[in-house]
């Protein structure tokens, strides 16, 4: 057996009632004990170490952090974690991370999911999580395949895709996981790569500072049954004539030589060459608190002309679910603060039999 | 002439008529007034699935039970003295329980050619003139929808607004019959509509008509008196079981001072517990989930962070939760399942009462997967057993599987208010230093219950991970050893089974402690066993007991030795036989079944029948 890890509580963060001062902690301090037993080369390991990564820049206190999965690869996620976790049922992370939400707001909640359990069999839980809004960072990470049941097709599978459950190829037309988080009223909407950890680090930073359900769809390479599912976006050589990175108030460009730039033309997103004239200031500027534009940016994946869109489509303030729940407590407290208990049992019409 | 009343020990009335006559509220309302009265009581409301079903048909009828009385009461009563029928159809469906010498209120406005042909009447022939039929009761043949609608006439209402208070009038009528006052149904009247005055004041307008009518034109009759119950010291209410649920859950609140998270999905007869706690967000957190899977597993999540959470649904429902039972049960963290049983299976039936979840309560889900159940045997006693399972999920760290059925959740009794802050305490298993090793905390170190430590996210240097997948004894890591599999199965079946060391012995209810045949039973057809074989003993037979399960899983220690002093072991119950199989796995003893699957509760009369068949032809012979 590997020896165990010896993790010492940081200094600050000891017994309940001392006040906490963050203390700058070693991303390597929120691994735990644990093997990881991913496959060798599988993208999960980048995604894991970014997390780590990011919750130490954040100094959140470990106490402070739950992981809640489903099944699946990615969903052994927690147990890498030295933080509290639960590795729960398929497809149902959401719904459990619901109502841990519902009851303790000074958690910091993160759900990790797979493209089978947060669209397939947990597809309903993850919209129902997105409209009311709770507070917690949802990584779906996405691979286009089932890879723990080894690689039958997924609700991401692009069209045609051929494995052991497709024979003659999908006929499924795959969801888009952005378009989908959007129309379920999600209030953060964004997409990273496993391969680009700079970009994922700066992508999750800002999911766990939204206030909200925070969606962040991870293109994820399963070497073992979709090896290069999202190498066009990934290889040095096509990477930046396939993708678009989004920064707030930043023009629109991608290209090899950041010669392409979009512009909107009415409400369709039109491809333009820079080098014949046109100025930075035509282009399509991201505002990521516009839903209308980033409804458009998650099409972009409908036509293979576009670039894929990475960073975040999308970023709006509501109120969370639970904030709304315990105003609603605070409420009934102030309107029944005469009544004890005995006459909430007594009702309107008691009797007295002496 | 001025007749004085005739003095009842206990009556039953049924209200009878369409879905949309409002007899529920009639029921609801001659209920509250006889518990305010002192009466002991209980009723069985019985409707149709449908809000409003077609008008005049037989399917279509909604009834209301009520058994009231000086003396102690256990069921709505076999037969009722006073039935009022509304239409046609709510005579056909009901006059062959009405008593004989029993009185019979009819609305003679319900008995036109349509609704006698819709309750399948011989058209020729009106039920009402049918000497045949009535000649065995004291029948009120009363115009009620033209008394309405004359008392009304002047108040500027529709005459579909008129008609809807009919009900009104039925109800003073039988309040006079009953020697009852109107004032309490005025009150209940005057805030229900507190935002339309005309609509208050017509309803009390056609309730007193409907009294005043008894004493103006029938009174040559006399009317009946039933005397206050010689109950319990005590301040009282009559309580439906769903909404004794509902306090059962806020007093758990109360006393653990834990976040209590109630999550359901709307389904009958469970959902009254969501709307009685959604009113009370004071003590409970409630969550309508988008699914019956979501309603358990964020309940999960809520018992995950150190809250107590709860669901409550009914058969269907509780099917779809069932691989969520199962992580609970291998997470081993406190969480309540309330099943509130209805008629299956699939939609069956789902207004009407049934006990078929016993073995799915039991046996419902994948692996080796055991849980305590509880079964609660009065509306009243919801209360108890939910408070009760509270205590043992979270002294023992265990989801608890509570059944209640349609019958109980809807059906009400007189409930004898406790003193919330003298409830039994409850310990709350807090992890702390016993359960760590070499600063390592161990999640399923055990304590002498076979329990695990509770160790909530926020407490620091107790951060630790659980999951579905095979646990390590002691540290709950992932383990795929055989060995250990076993283990951890086998020390799950022995700490459900512990409980029993915690709860009380089984006891005789009533009759005797040993002898040829006792009768036992489990949830909701406790008053129907029980005064059963009271009567019996009443009249002179010997060697019956009877004993009624509250703990199901894990039995009680001495059940064995309860059930070994008697030759035969009749088991009612509304299925095709569940418990009967529990008791013949466990236990080497001759039973006999009797089973009903109509969706209706036992009678008292079909209980003694059976009992003394059973007297008759099995034992004897032996």
């Amino acid at each position: 057996m590997k020896p165990k890890m010896k993790i010492k509580t940081p200094a600050g963060i000891k017994s309940k009632g001392q006040i906490k001062t963050k203390t700058i902690i070693p991303g390597k301090e929120y691994a735990s004990d644990q093997e990881i037993r991913w496959c060798p080369g599988c993208g999960d390991y980048s995604i894991l170490k970014q997390v780590q990564a990011i919750l130490a820049e954040e100094r959140i206190p470990r106490e402070e952090i739950v992981f809640i999965s489903g099944i699946g690869c990615s969903s052994r996620f927690p147990y890498y974690m030295n933080t509290y976790g639960m590795h729960s049922i398929h497809g149902r992370a959401t719904a459990i991370a619901s109502g841990l939400r519902a009851i303790r707001r000074e958690l910091n909640i993160w759900i990790i999911t797979g493209d089978g359990d947060g669209l397939s069999i947990g597809g309903n839980h993850l919209i129902h999580l997105f409209r009311r809004n709770f507070n917690v960072n949802i990584l779906l990470f996405n691979n286009e395949i089932y890879g723990l049941t080894k690689g039958q097709y997924s609700p991401t599978s692009p069209i045609g895709t051929i494995n052991k459950t497709a024979t003659w190829g999908t006929i499924d037309s795959p969801f888009n996981p952005l378009a989908l988080a959007l129309g379920a009223n999600a209030t953060f909407v964004a997409r990273g790569l496993d391969v680009d950890p700079k970009m994922l680090r700066s992508v999750l930073k800002k999911a766990n500072d939204h206030k909200g359900a925070s969606f962040v769809e991870i293109y994820q390479n399963c070497n073992v049954f979709n090896d290069g599912a999202f190498s066009i976006y990934t290889d040095k050589d096509y990477k930046k004539d396939h993708t678009i990175t989004l920064e707030q108030n930043k023009p629109l460009i991608f290209g090899h030589n950041e010669d392409k730039g979009i512009l909107l033309d009415g409400l369709k997103p039109r491809i333009v060459d820079l080098s014949n004239g046109l100025s930075q200031n035509d282009l399509w500027i991201h505002d990521e608190t516009d839903e209308m534009k980033a409804a458009i940016l998650s099409r972009f994946s409908d036509n293979p002309k576009m670039p894929r869109p990475l960073g975040v489509l999308y970023a709006s303030q509501r109120a969370t679910y639970e904030d709304l729940l315990h105003q609603q407590k605070e409420k009934a407290l102030e309107q029944a603060s005469k009544q004890d208990l005995f006459s909430l049992f007594k009702g309107k019409n008691s009797w007295e039999v002496s | 002439m001025n007749n004085s009343p005739e003095l009842k020990e206990n009556i039953v009335i049924k209200f009878a008529g369409d879905s949309g006559d409002g007899m529920q509220l009639t029921g609801s309302q001659f209920t509250e007034t006889a518990a305010k009265y002192g009466n002991d009581l209980a009723t069985f409301p019985d409707f149709p699935a449908e809000i409003r079903a077609p008008q005049g048909t037989l399917y279509g009828v909604s009834g209301f039970q009520l058994h009231f009385g000086s003396r102690q009461i256990h069921t709505p009563g076999d037969e009722f003295d006073v039935l009022v029928a509304m239409n046609a159809a709510a005579l056909k469906t009901n006059i062959s329980f009405l008593k004989p010498g029993g009185t019979l209120i009819l609305n003679t406005d319900g008995f036109d050619d349509k609704n006698i042909r819709l309750a399948k009447y011989n058209p020729e022939k009106n039920p009402m003139d049918d000497e045949n039929l009535l000649s065995d009761f004291i029948v009120h043949k009363i115009a009620i929808t033209q008394f309405t609608r004359n008392a009304l006439g002047k108040s500027g209402l529709s005459i579909k607004e008129i008609d809807r208070s009919k009900n009104m009038f039925a109800l003073g009528f039988v309040y006079w019959l009953f020697n009852r006052k109107t004032d309490f149904t005025e009150e209940f009247l005057k805030k229900k509509f507190h935002s339309n005055q005309v609509i208050a004041d017509s309803n009390i307008k056609v309730l007193k008509a409907g009294y005043n009518f008894g004493i103006t034109v029938e009174a040559t009759t006399p009317n009946i008196d039933v005397r206050p119950a010689k109950l319990e010291k005590g301040i009282y209410r009559n309580i439906r079981g769903n909404e004794a649920i509902a306090l059962g859950i806020v007093s758990l609140a109360h006393k653990t001072k834990l976040d209590t998270f109630f999550a359901g999905y709307p389904i009958t007869p469970a959902s009254e517990i969501l709307h009685d706690l959604a009113r009370l967000r004071q003590y409970v957190y409630t969550f309508q989930a988008e699914d019956e899977i979501a309603a358990i597993t964020s309940a999960i999540g809520a018992s995950f962070g150190g809250g107590l959470g709860i669901t409550a649904s009914s058969g269907p429902g509780i099917a779809l939760k069932t691989e969520s039972i199962g992580l609970a049960v291998t997470l081993e963290i406190p969480l309540l399942i309330i099943n509130v049983q209805r008629a299956g299976p699939s939609t069956g039936m789902p207004t009407k009462t049934e006990q078929s979840d016993l073995l799915q309560a039991f046996y419902g889900r994948n692996g080796e997967t055991p849980l305590p159940v509880m079964a609660a045997k009065s509306p009243s006693d919801c209360f108890d057993i939910i408070y009760e399972a509270g205590k043992i999920a979270i002294e023992h760290m265990t989801p608890v599987l509570v059944l209640s059925d349609g019958y109980l959740g809807n059906g009400s009794s007189p409930w004898k208010i406790p003193d919330p802050e003298k409830l039994p305490n409850i310990e709350i298993p807090v992890a702390d230093n016993r359960h760590l090793k070499e600063g390592d905390f161990l999640p399923y170190k055990r304590d002498e219950k076979l329990s695990r430590p509770w160790a909530v996210p926020g407490k620091a240097g107790f951060e630790h991970r659980i999951g579905g997948l095979s646990k390590e004894h002691e540290t709950g890591n992932v383990s795929y050893d055989p060995e250990n599999n076993e283990k951890m199965a086998k020390i799950r079946e022995e700490k459900v089974e512990k409980i029993a060391e915690y709860l009380p012995e089984q006891r005789i209810e009533a009759g005797y402690a040993s002898g040829k045949l006792l009768v036992i039973g489990w949830g909701s057809t406790y008053g129907a066993l029980l005064s059963a074989v009271k009567e019996l003993i009443h009249e002179n037979y010997e060697a019956i007991g009877f004993t009624h399960l509250r703990y199901l899983r894990p039995l009680p220690r001495n059940l064995g030795d309860l059930l070994n002093k008697f030759e035969f072991i009749l088991i009612p119950e509304l299925n095709n036989g569940q418990l009967i199989k529990i008791i013949r796995e466990k236990f080497d003893v001759q039973t006999i079944g009797m089973n009903k699957i109509k969706g209706m509760p036992f009678t008292k009369t079909e209980i003694k029948s059976k009992i003394i068949d059973v007297l008759k032809e099995v034992v004897s012979e032996t």
